[in-house]
């Protein structure tokens, strides 16, 4: 591996701010590494010579003023880049090629980064182990026949081996935080309406959210500056004035009210993430926070109505797919033929099975029963935050309940799939930030990773208490590169 | 409440997604363990809750009817599987 890999976005961008390092080299390391990084499966297309001739481009006529100058990137499959093809990890968009740029892309370009490649991710983001792709697995670098946890598995596992300094990811119940955790990086999805969601695939509306994944919290910090924006393109992005997250990172926790809820104690829970959760109390603690007893008592119905809500909103979102306007289209005798006949070779056996639950949820005589239902709930579980805010500055958990598992471990059990997000649905249904930093290990080596969870529109307090707490954990990520060819 | 064959050989209609015998058997036992997990809801008593659509809770803004993308026809045909010069083309609909 190149020096130049092993160093972090905000030390690249140093770099070439002072002009130690070109754009040429850095992307050319990220690339040469890229290239040999087949086993691991994270790309599932390339954009190296385009991205090679921008990076030269960059050096004839470079911009330092630019928050990330001339810096490779590579990104989730889920967000449209122009000219580059899209498939959202879906043989029904296969050979999509979008003719236009998603805001979030369109802002990194913006800032001066370049776009290397696109990344594996669960179909359509539906599922948490990147086996739902139709471009195949992606290995966890950790450890060989791992999940990369999902839906934003590509992206975890290019950002664990260093094929990309950071990247981006999307989070509608854990997608983003889940693989983060799974391989000992940092990810953090935002406020709803933080991020633009024009030009990301939708899954469930209500709930996505694109955000960063990257190596430290600092990093993270500058990352989410580049990519939030007000976006009159998308109908739910809120105008605020978004924060200079980098600049006002701060370690100082004294007097911050941390709360530890106790609901997030699950049954079956391994003693070693009890015992991680712990020691981020003890080191909040011992930094002078206060650390407060809650609790959210709606948490247990999070899943469930997790269960109703996107699959509702995803079976609304994926009608687009009918074989006519873009996608991959199956003969068929007739009009209506034709469309089932392409919906059932395009799309996936999760994708397929959540558009079933979301029509089924929403079909006339079970509308009330299910899906009012679980909006009801779901005010009940935002609620449970909202008096806990009156309480508390942040919430402090575990991100996931169990470290990364083996491939193909969780594959015939939906139930057992789902219940992977039981601690990051319930912030997506709230709307609210959380992000998820690497701070132990399992006793396989495996990385486990803690939540923390904040306000509406307060991510720079988030990423100033993981700031604090990263700083006192030391947490290396062990990786060899077991993958290289 | 279970979710029989024929309700899964509906919701299939309904979702235009075709599916054959055994696959739409296993979907049927996939199903019920998922709605066995979604019922758990059912113990809240919600009958004072008003349903939350949206976390933002604000009214949609309104922006004023003024074209802003012209000439694009070529970038929206530009990915249909199947078209002729100006239409998307689909298998015959009317006698």
């Amino acid at each position: 591996m190149s020096e130049i890999n092993n160093l972090k976005l905000c030390d690249l961008v140093d770099k070439i701010k002072n002009k130690k390092l070109s754009s040429k080299e850095i992307t050319e390391a990220f690339i040469n590494r890229s290239k040999k990084s087949s086993k691991l499966n994270s790309y599932i297309t390339d954009n190296f010579d385009n991205a090679l001739n921008r990076a030269k481009e960059f050096d004839e006529k470079p911009d330092f003023n630019k928050k990330i100058p001339g810096i490779p990137l590579a990104v989730k499959d889920l967000f449209c880049t122009k000219n580059l093809r899209t498939t959202a990890g879906s043989k029904i968009l296969e050979n999509f090629i979008p003719t236009y740029e998603s805001t979030v892309t369109q802002n990194i370009i913006d800032h001066g980064g370049i776009i290397i490649g696109k990344l594996n991710c669960d179909e359509f983001a539906m599922g948490s182990s990147n086996e739902t792709s139709n471009y195949g697995n992606v290995q966890n670098p950790i450890s060989e026949n791992l999940v990369p946890g999902g839906s934003s598995g590509g992206s975890s596992a290019a950002l664990a081996a260093k094929l990309t300094p950071a990247t981006i990811g999307t989070d509608t119940g854990g997608s983003i935080r889940q693989p983060a955790s799974f391989t000992g990086t940092v990810g953090l999805k935002p406020t709803y309406g933080s991020c633009s969601r024009y030009g990301i695939v939708a899954f469930a509306s209500s709930l996505d959210q694109a955000g960063p994944m990257t190596q430290d919290v600092k990093d993270c910090a500058l990352l989410l500056e580049v990519m939030s924006s007000f976006d009159t393109k998308d109908s739910t992005s809120v105008e605020f004035t978004r924060g200079d997250y980098l600049n006002d990172l701060n370690e100082n926790i004294k007097g911050k009210k941390i709360g530890i809820p106790k609901e997030y104690r699950v049954d079956g829970m391994p003693k070693e993430i009890e015992d991680l959760w712990e020691k981020g109390i003890k080191i909040i603690k011992d930094n002078g926070g206060d650390v407060i007893d809650i609790s959210l008592p709606n948490t247990n119905y999070a899943l469930p109505t997790y269960y109703i809500v996107a699959p509702a909103e995803a079976s609304s979102n994926l009608a687009r797919y009918d074989g006519v306007k873009y996608g991959f289209r199956s003969k068929g005798e007739n009009l209506i033929d034709m469309y089932e006949k392409t919906r059932s070779e395009g799309f996936g056996d999760e994708v397929k099975r959540r558009i079933m639950i979301g029509t089924y949820v929403l079909s006339s005589g079970y509308y009330d029963a299910y899906y009012l239902k679980a909006q009801k709930v779901r005010r009940l579980i935002k609620n449970d935050f909202d008096e806990a805010y009156k309480k508390v500055d942040a919430i402090l958990t575990p991100s996931t309940p169990s470290s990364a598992f083996k491939i193909g471990e969780k594959l015939n059990d939906p139930v057992s799939m789902y219940l992977n997000d039981i601690f990051t649905v319930p912030i997506n249904l709230a709307g609210i930030p959380a992000i998820s930093i690497p701070a132990g290990h399992d006793n396989n080596g495996f990385p486990l990773g803690l939540q923390i969870i904040g306000k509406a529109f307060d991510e720079q307090n988030i990423l100033n208490i993981a700031y604090s707490i990263e700083k006192n954990i030391g947490y290396k990520n062990h990786i060899n590169d077991w993958w290289i060819k | 409440m279970t979710i029989d064959l024929k309700t899964v050989k509906h919701i299939s209609k309904l979702s235009r997604i075709s599916i054959e015998e055994e696959k739409a058997k296993r979907l049927t036992n996939d199903l019920n363990s998922i709605f066995k997990f979604i019922e758990k809801l059912n113990e809240l008593d919600t009958s004072k809750t008003e349903p939350l659509t949206s976390v933002a809770e604000t009214t949609l803004k309104l922006r004023k009817d003024k074209i802003e993308s012209k000439n694009i026809r070529e970038d929206i045909l530009k990915n249909s599987p199947e078209k002729n010069k100006d239409f998307f083309v689909v298998p015959k609909v009317v006698e």
